[in-house]
């Protein structure tokens, strides 16, 4: 860190060095009347310093990407990932070409063709064939990347497969939440942003019999390896964005118009932590959208596993009606028996339990006072 | 004043004498109505903003790069922002954020870099007495200094100033409950903006109505300085896109105060569902950004068109593919209005539409390319004086491609699906709209400082200016691409949060170095610039033997800007190092007959058209024939 620091200072230095010797050569120089003539003041030092960028930047920029890449993501761990991070490195290599090459000639010109007595720039006012050139060639490079962009984006945005797993995500200050379809249907219920209050934070909408056996996680967020997963992606107040930067995914979320992004993750975590040899590698969910004060820290884990683990998964999770009984209430009287599945034969009546809800949480707890 | 028995020529006009009384104190430097001094209160208002714009960057460039380090010493300025333990507000720094944007786009690159130069030069390079409407002008500054004052006084509210981005996106910034940078600073962020409009306009209509309809003899379109036409391009820019910008800020406000939904639907904030439904947080993205992509080129723009007058005069060569300059404006100002949506690939737009606008933002890339190879085309050659406006120049172009060609990568929605608001962004537009337009005021202001003051800067310290600032630009701006590919998301208080933003604290330390150091730079230049107007040499006439009209009139011009008759104009204003010419210039008021050394022989035929040149009515605005 402080090698870096004293690094820039050096350079800075060293400038000041060489700008402070220049002033004193100009300062002699003040008294001298300026002829036409007579070269420009500084062009010579000036000139010369567009060669030691050339050779500064070169350096520079070499030995900074050697070490920044180490810290780069690694591999994505998901299909369309990968496919855009070859299109994005290849592009880069590409582009690296116009970006050395022109840099190299505007500082090249710049020292080769500067002030010398006597000299003559020519005229040279236009040359249709050359803007023809550089008309053409770019356009076509354009074309090229354009197409292989647009190739990859239209087959990430395409309608997600049907076999995907389809989890919801909501977004609100400052967390994430997660709604699964539920183990006996593995359908997402409805929602309606009226419904939503302290318990339901998401609006699930109990009229709605999908919505039975859905349950919600705030902390984590489980998907299984190697199958397309469909993010319903949801926001509650203020725009937001989802972004899982392993598997290069990224959508907004926002309120009152729900977004989706599907992709095959197809590494787990625990193969994440085999090939970057770090023991406590997680995958995360960050927010990518200005949201408000805590902006900076909304963030879920996201755990990749396999089918079996994120089946067990699954079926470990209490549904929002198990955890939340008493909300039994909402439910449709025609539909209350199919609700009732899964739950204590003994459920209370909601207007008992909304008081131990509300202090104990789970149904365990629940169950355990009764 | 002299300057009337020039005139004489001319029918005499009974307002004639009007326009020379002796004018007050008040009339000829505050509520002036002269364009000179209305670029100069453009370009010092805007100076002024960009130091208190660069300052508040290196305060969260400390809070990014040293997120340990106690921060009390700032607490005499920023008081109760800076808590007891000498760590800045999270609320505050979104605050910092947000005012650097607006700040910086608005206040210091449109209206400082616009304003100052397109004021300035319109009717110094076209040969005009004044604007078209000296009162409109006037008004045009003055509603931006209302514009100023309001955001000014946002920024000592006790719940700070706009905080949601220099985007502001609802529903953020339309519910003071979810921010509290939402409540009256955003109240104030709006009203001021109104104003800033409301300010482009009356300025924006002012130039397109001079440079249309006051050229002096002589100069048509195909004669007109390249930055002339950056100005008027710009100006036709801001005129079409900033009312579509009012009419969202409008739309904000409605929804604001007046509780309607345009932005707003199905919000549950506070514990509370708020009745609106059906409008949608997108569209004001679409509204806002059908004028937020037409600004990158309002700044951009100005910026090339000074870049191509310096190097013309430095490189004492005529710009390269003149014609080709201008076709490839155009071309960058037509694509910039159906280019928009490329910032909301990812918002949950139809991907239909992503498509759609990849394709045309790759487009702008070819002009963009054709006006970087005709830069260098023109330095190829040449005979190059290293001014300090001619180092920016260069520094400006070369800005302009590094910064650009990230530009293709971002255009490409597949790979902004990675990159979208990450620091990459900020890496490639810094360099290619921020740092790029800013190096084109820094040329303009030491190209044109003779004329505007009548001294001459201290060269030397513009050559230092100039190195250190484009070393410290990218210094600060090649490692934020690495931290951009590494994911480290935009607008982020601290990187603690997360494992993958937990490294490069090295490289973002590097940054906030760099960044301190540039910015110390300026200093270099705020000496050079203020203590000159004052103590600098007297500047001669036409100091960098240029070519175009500003340099024949006197060397502090006065109001109506010449003594005597408006030159006529009978040459493009880049013959620079004609062959068999004496000189290495040729000003734009030389008539071909005065040349035949160097004239080729389609310039010979024009010779007989000069005495109809010289015949025509010539717009003089204190002299209208009537």
């Amino acid at each position: 860190m402080y090698f870096i620091i004293g690094l820039v200072a050096l350079v800075f230095v060293v400038l000041t060095v060489i700008v402070v010797t220049r002033l004193q050569d100009v300062l002699k120089n003040v008294k001298k009347p300026e002829s036409a003539d007579e070269a420009p003041s500084g062009n010579g030092w000036n000139g010369a310093m567009f060669i030691v960028i050339i050779i500064a930047a070169v350096v520079g920029i070499t030995w900074s990407y050697m070490h920044a890449r180490e810290h780069f993501l690694p591999i994505a761990s998901s299909v369309h990932g990968r496919r855009t991070d070859d299109l994005f490195w290849f592009s880069m290599g590409i582009l690296t070409i116009p970006f050395a090459f022109v840099n190299f000639l505007i500082f090249f010109f710049a020292w080769k063709y500067q002030y010398k007595k006597g000299n003559k720039a020519s005229f040279y006012p236009d040359n249709h064939k050359l803007e023809l050139i550089w008309t053409i060639i770019p356009a076509i490079v354009m074309a090229m990347l354009v197409f292989t962009g647009w190739k990859a984006w239209s087959d990430i945005t395409s309608d997600a497969p049907a076999d995907s797993e389809v989890i919801e995500i909501t977004g609100k200050q400052f967390n994430w939440i997660v709604r699964y379809g539920g183990v006996s249907d593995n359908k997402l219920g409805n929602y309606n942003y009226k419904l939503i209050d302290a318990q339901n934070e998401v609006g699930i909408d109990l009229s709605d019999e999908n919505s039975f056996d859905d349950f919600l996680n705030p902390t984590e967020m489980h998907i299984p390896v190697g199958r397309p997963v469909l993010l319903k992606i949801r926001a509650r107040d203020v725009l937001h964005s989802v972004f899982i930067p392993h598997m290069r995914v990224k959508m907004d979320a926002v309120p009152g118009m729900p977004t989706k992004f599907w992709f095959v993750p197809d590494k787990t975590t625990a193969d994440m932590r085999a090939e970057t040899g770090n023991p406590n590698f997680k995958y995360e969910i960050a927010c990518t959208e200005v949201c408000g004060q805590g902006h900076f820290s909304m963030k879920i884990n996201l755990v990749v596993e396999d089918e079996a683990s994120y089946k067990k998964w699954c079926a470990e999770q209490s549904t929002f009606l198990q955890t939340y009984p008493e909300y039994l209430a909402k439910v449709p009287d025609n539909l209350k028996a199919k609700a009732m599945k899964g739950l204590p034969a003994d459920t209370a009546t909601p207007a008992d339990t909304a008081k131990t809800a509300s202090t104990g949480g789970g149904i365990g707890t629940t169950a355990a006072l009764r | 004043m002299s300057a009337i028995e020039g005139l004489d020529t001319a029918v005499h006009h009974p307002e004639q004498a009007h326009h020379h009384e002796p004018q007050s104190f008040w009339q000829k430097y505050v509520f002036s109505e002269d364009h000179k001094v209305i670029a100069k209160q453009y370009l010092i208002t805007g100076i002024m903003w960009a130091v208190i714009g660069i300052t508040m960057s290196v305060i969260f460039r400390i809070q990014l790069g040293m997120p340990d380090s106690n921060l009390s010493w700032l607490k005499p300025v920023l008081g109760a922002w800076i808590s007891e333990s000498g760590k800045l507000d999270p609320n505050f720094y979104l605050a910092l954020v947000t005012m650097h944007g607006t700040i910086m786009v608005f206040f210091v690159l449109t209206a400082g870099l616009s304003g100052t130069f397109s004021n300035f030069l319109i009717p110094l390079q076209i040969g005009a007495r004044d604007m078209a409407s000296g009162f409109m002008n006037m008004l045009s500054y003055w509603f931006f200094f209302l514009a100023s004052v309001i955001m000014f006084a946002s920024l000592f509210l006790q719940t700070g100033p706009a905080a949601g981005g220099w985007v502001i996106y609802p529903p953020l910034s339309a519910l003071p409950q979810a921010h509290q940078g939402s409540g009256m600073g955003m109240t104030l962020w709006l009203a001021s903006m109104a104003f800033f409009i409301v300010s482009q306009l009356l300025g924006g209509i002012n130039y397109i109505t001079t440079v249309i309809n006051l050229r002096t003899r002589g100069m048509s379109f195909d004669r007109l300085p390249l930055t002339i036409w950056a100005f008027l391009i710009t100006a036709v820019l801001g005129l079409i896109s900033f009312p579509v910008l009012l009419s969202s800020v409008l739309l904000l406000i409605f929804d604001r105060h007046f509780g309607t939904s345009f932005y707003l639907s199905e919000i549950y904030i506070n514990g509370e569902a708020l009745p609106n439904v059906g409008g949608s947080p997108i569209l004001f993205q679409h509204l806002f950004w059908f004028l937020g992509h037409p600004e990158v080129y309002i700044v951009l723009l100005p910026g090339l068109g000074i870049t191509s007058e310096v190097i013309a005069t430095n490189a004492r060569k005529p710009i390269f593919g003149y014609r080709a300059m201008i076709a490839s404006m155009l071309g960058i100002a037509f694509l910039a209005f159906i280019v928009w949506a490329h910032h909301m690939f990812v918002t949950g737009m139809n991907p239909f539409l992503g498509s759609v606008f990849m394709f045309l933002t790759l487009i702008i890339a070819v002009p963009s390319a054709v006006k970087g190879f005709n830069y260098i085309t023109t330095l190829w050659k040449g005979n190059i004086v290293f001014t300090p406006a001619m180092l920016f120049a260069i520094g400006m172009v070369s800005l302009f491609v590094s910064g650009g060609l990230t530009g293709i990568i971002l255009g490409n929605s597949a790979l902004d699906i990675q990159l979208h608001d990450t620091y990459f962004v900020v890496a490639h537009f810094h360099l290619v709209m921020g740092a790029a337009s800013a190096f084109g005021l820094f040329a303009g202001v030491y190209h044109w400082f003779p004329k505007m003051f009548g001294k001459m800067m201290n060269n030397t310290l513009g050559q230092i200016h100039f190195w250190f600032s484009f070393i410290g630009i990218y210094l600060v701006f090649i490692p934020m691409h690495y931290v951009g590919i590494a994911g480290f998301p935009r607008r982020y208080y601290q990187f603690t949060s997360y494992d993958f933003t937990h490294k490069f604290m090295d490289m973002n330390m590097f940054i906030t170095v760099a960044a301190i150091l540039s910015f110390l730079a300026q200093f270099i230049f705020l000496y050079n610039f203020f203590v000159n107007i004052f103590k600098g040499k007297t500047a001669p006439k036409n100091p960098w033997r240029s070519n175009t009209l500003e340099w024949t009139t006197p060397i502090v011009p006065g109001h109506g800007n010449w003594e005597g008759e408006i030159p006529a104009v009978y040459r493009w204003s880049y013959d620079y190092s004609k062959p068999g010419a004496k000189e290495d210039f040729i000003p734009q008021n030389i008539p071909y007959s005065q040349t035949l050394e160097s004239n080729f022989p389609h310039e010979n035929e024009l010779i007989a058209t000069e005495k109809e040149i010289e015949a025509q009515n010539f717009n003089d605005q204190f002299n209208t024939a009537h």
